[in-house]
């Protein structure tokens, strides 16, 4: 009706089908995977990557990455960051190591008991962000150092060495461990070795079995947290109250967001994403260590960044993080398989990283009309 | 007449091999050698010089491979990853044997040989189906440095440990103290990694402790800054200071008689025999019948000057 260039309401602007479908968060992080995928087909077709041990290598890697990332990515979208998740990683696995060898308690004690202490040094991290106002990048830092000493002090002083291990032992007949380093499937992979269409073992204690059991827990924790992640953040009110504290927490504030609330638990989601990780690692390898975890605080983020996800808050997709999981999982391992030089996987990790940052960036930039 | 023939068949031999280029190379024998060491392990690369070398002699092709932060857990997968790939074998460590040996004997089990070098233990090795253990065991030659100590008259030192985290790490030090009869108590430190770290706990550790009588370091990554450290103090040629492994500067020290000496456990041997053990194994199915020690050997200012040369590449 008006014809002196009022523009019409962007909110309900038409936009075609194609472009919705192709212009989300995620779409630098989709290219980024079909692209690895097709690099590593070419270069690495007949390396045994893309046979059940090789898919069940990499799978668990990128799984790993998955797990940590989820809780990075929703915390970011909230607007902080957590760059103690690596020496989380090793204190859990230390503290579930501690209390089950040491002390000797039943190991379902343990893990419940870890991720309880976890999960609240994640409030703490959380709470003393929002009170102090201080960054989240320092005092996470703090808890960087502070978990990872003590990861060091407690077993040198009580064991005096700094790798506990017997912990196969103590979870054998527990029934929780199972639910972090347990495997599915079991029986349907036998039947596949059976029949021939996947490889059992020539030799030893396990011939004749199936060189791939099951699908381990860790894959199932991923897929798991995923999907519950991607609900919450993008089907119910929390997760706009997540977009809402990391976009503009004082704006968020005056609409009645509790802002302090959700960014304490966004730590505590964190934490209990770092001790899933640890619990699965502790119950897979029977022993932890000191230098379990390290650096992965990083690799978590570098995820999150190829996911699309804002480093400053309110922008980002729990999708686009795990696929940005994948692609570092799928190319550390992949790496070696293609044969390339072990020392150039941090030079491959630069050049995705930067890749992947520009393209969402231009993304991005498309999708909310910035200039 | 005979000789020439065989000289002939070799060179003609060789030079279809060399035409051939790398694609004969690749339908030959592949081994891959997985190590426990981070990036920036100066160290490991005199292994790396011995594994191509011994790729080399043998014309068989060798890949390195390492995590890249020195985590075992992603060592673990980077051998799952090894054996999936299939080559003929796997020269690894075994650093942690609850994290690894799960990984090793399955690539074992899927009929990969495996040699076990460095970190470990012969018993280890059987343990996990292995061929057999080429290194140094590390409680022993901190033992036998702690007693060649005692009998130079030390009762009390300084351990640098710059990678606590590492169980093998720790036992060179007990090594030492059992070897000179005391506790090792609070005298080991933990030094981190960083080169102005090390040298500053090392200097505040000797200020605080003055009456220590010797220093013991477990590689070039802690020895090149406690050198320093030594050097500011006013300490060097003083203090008794002995050290595992070698390189640039630890022989330099050791010349200038500031170190008293050096453990070598000949990295080299640990890189080159497994490649050379293995391709005599897969083509004529010969094998050593036990256990290969590459180590300890002292090294002092008596036997430096070839060791000097070949220092931080072959020794």
């Amino acid at each position: 009706m008006s014809s002196t260039g009022a523009v019409a309401d962007e909110r309900i602007r038409k936009t075609s089908r194609l472009r919705t479908a192709l212009v989300r968060p995620e779409l630098g992080a989709i290219v980024g995977v079909i692209a690895v995928f097709l690099f590593f087909i070419v270069f690495a077709g007949d390396s045994g990557m893309f046979n059940p041990q090789g898919v069940l290598n990499w799978s668990t890697v990128s799984a790993q990455f998955v797990i940590i990332a989820v809780g990075a990515c929703m915390l970011m979208i909230a607007g902080e960051f957590d760059l103690s998740v690596g020496s989380m990683i090793g204190f859990a696995g230390m503290s579930i190591a501690i209390i089950s060898v040491t002390l000797a308690w039943p190991v379902w004690v343990a893990i419940l008991l870890t991720f309880a202490i976890c999960i609240s040094i994640g409030a703490l991290t959380g709470t003393i962000v929002v009170r102090t106002g201080l960054p989240s990048f320092i005092v996470s830092l703090a808890f960087l150092f502070i978990l990872r000493g003590f990861t060091i002090f407690f077993p040198q002083t009580i064991e005096r060495r700094t790798i506990i291990g017997g912990i196969s032992d103590r979870a054998a007949g527990d029934w929780l461990a199972p639910f972090f380093g347990g495997k599915v499937g079991g029986p349907f992979f036998a039947w596949l070795g059976d029949q021939g269409i996947i490889a059992v073992f020539e030799r030893g204690t396990r011939a004749g079995q199936p060189v791939v059991e099951g699908i381990p827990m860790l894959i199932v924790w991923a897929l798991l947290l995923v999907v519950m992640a991607h609900i919450v953040l993008t089907k119910t009110k929390f997760g706009n109250w997540v977009f809402a504290s990391g976009g503009d927490a004082q704006a968020a504030r005056y609409v009645g967001v509790p802002v302090a609330r959700v960014k304490i638990l966004m730590f505590m989601l964190t934490a209990f994403c770092a001790c899933v990780f640890a619990t699965c690692q502790v119950m897979e390898f029977g022993s932890a260590g000191a230098d379990r975890g390290l650096l992965k605080e990083f690799e978590a983020i570098i995820a999150v960044v190829i996911g699309g996800a804002l480093l400053t808050g309110g922008y980002g997709s729990v999708i686009g993080a795990a696929l940005g999981a994948i692609i570092f999982g799928v190319v550390q391992q992949g790496l070696f398989f293609a044969g390339v030089e072990s020392s150039l996987f941090r030079v491959f990790l630069g050049v995705i990283l930067l890749f992947a940052v520009i393209l969402n960036t231009y993304i991005r930039r498309i999708i909310t009309g910035e200039r | 007449m005979k000789s020439v023939i065989r000289k002939l068949a070799v060179s003609t031999i060789a030079a279809t091999g060399l035409a051939a280029g790398s694609a004969a190379m690749a339908e030959d024998l592949r081994y891959v050698m997985v190590s426990h060491a981070d990036d920036a392990d100066a160290w490991w690369n005199v292994i790396r010089n011995g594994l191509a070398l011994g790729g080399e002699q043998m014309d068989v092709t060798v890949e390195y491979r390492n995590p890249p932060t020195g985590d075992l857990a992603d060592m673990a997968r980077i051998i799952e990853q090894a054996a999936a790939s299939a080559p003929h074998g796997i020269i690894t460590t075994l650093a942690d044997p609850d994290v690894l040996s799960g990984p090793i004997r399955a690539a074992v089990d899927t009929g990969i040989d495996v040699i076990i070098i460095n970190s470990g233990t012969p018993e280890l090795a059987r343990e996990v189906g292995a061929l057999m253990y080429i290194g140094q065991p590390e409680y022993d030659a901190g033992f036998a440095a702690g007693q060649r100590a005692a009998d130079d008259g030390i009762t009390s030192f300084l351990c640098v440990n710059h990678y606590i985290a590492q169980p093998a790490s720790s036992e060179r030090c007990q090594g030492f103290a059992d070897g000179l009869g005391i506790e090792l108590g609070n005298q080991m430190i933990d030094s981190g990694t960083d080169p102005s770290e090390i040298q500053n706990r090392v200097m505040a550790y000797l200020n605080a402790n003055p009456e220590t009588e010797a220093v013991l370091t477990l590689g070039p990554t802690s020895a090149d800054p406690t050198i320093m450290a030594l050097d500011q103090m006013g300490l060097a040629g003083d203090i008794y200071f002995g050290t595992f492994d070698l390189g640039g500067d630890i022989v330099q020290a050791i010349r200038d008689g500031v170190i008293s000496w050096g453990i070598d456990q000949q990295p080299f041997l640990q890189a080159y025999l497994p490649v050379i053990v293995l391709a005599n194994y897969h083509r004529f199915g010969v094998l050593p019948g036990n256990n290969i020690n590459s180590g300890p050997g002292f090294v002092t200012a008596d036997d430096l000057d070839l060791v000097a040369e070949m220092a931080g590449e072959f020794r």
